[in-house]
């Protein structure tokens, strides 16, 4: 329930002039609800920002999540899935 | 990828029958100003609270709608999990709450420019919302609605 929740707050908030990404830990919730950007995560749920204690992996979820942010979209609702890349130094 | 296969059977039956909200038509608002100047807002479902602030309430029917206000320069150690599920791992977020509320990241992002400013509250919400009405209708209006008068041009949303 917690990804329709952050869907609609995105939706909310677009409506109010502000650009928004969603993390989504279920990617056939996004599907359904349609928040306008969102990035869809190969985490369990508890886990949207990969690991506790680990500020690199975790900027390399927002890092992605930002990149959304400045994408022209060709698609809307845009949902794009997480692949962090290797320059980015997150280990496997 | 997370998945319905994490769930017990009973909430995978009912995830599955579940009427989903659908937004549409989707609204789309690009950025308006660079990112590196750009003031971002942070909104999380993890129910988390601040020492002396209300617990959501787990016995609502339909989930709590309310929403509370995290001050930027919050000690995320000093969060307070009371997220009711009990279908999801709380313990990543308990030992490092920045795991779903980034608090010390975006921080981060704005020492080094990557973002314009971090503003001055984020919002927390308990995402657990099977009847999400009052939700939409009350709570999300009003937290859009303080966001704006902020200036925040930009918004990350994580679900727990």
């Amino acid at each position: 329930m917690c990804n329709q929740a952050v869907c609609l707050a995105a939706a909310e908030l677009e409506r109010n002039g502000i650009a928004t990404v969603a993390l989504v830990l279920l990617r056939e919730v996004a599907l359904k609800v349609r928040p306008p950007r969102a990035l869809a995560l190969p985490f369990k749920h508890g886990y949207p920002l990969d690991q506790p204690g680990d500020p690199v992996r975790q900027h390399a979820v927002l890092e992605s999540a930002l990149r959304l942010l400045e994408t022209p979209a060709a698609h809307r609702p845009l949902l794009v899935d997480y692949a962090p890349a290797a320059s980015e130094g997150v280990p496997e | 990828m997370g998945d319905l296969s994490e769930f017990s059977l009973p909430i995978r039956l009912f995830l599955r029958a579940y009427r989903w909200r659908v937004v549409d038509p989707v609204p789309w608002s690009p950025l308006r100003v660079p990112l590196a100047r750009a003031r971002l807002a942070l909104f999380s479902s993890a129910g988390f609270v601040l020492p002396g602030q209300t617990p959501f309430d787990e016995s609502l029917r339909g989930g709590d709608p309310s929403t509370r206000e995290i001050p930027f320069d919050t000690d995320p150690a000093t969060l307070v999990d009371t997220h009711r599920s009990e279908s999801f791992d709380h313990t990543g977020m308990r030992r490092d709450p920045n795991l779903v509320f980034p608090l010390e990241r975006v921080r981060e992002l704005a020492a080094t420019g990557r973002i314009g400013s971090v503003n001055a509250r984020h919002w927390s919400f308990m995402g657990s919302l099977t009847a999400p009405g009052r939700f939409v209708a009350e709570s999300l209006p009003r937290m859009a609605a303080a966001a704006v008068s902020d200036g925040v041009q930009a918004a990350l949303l994580v679900p727990v």
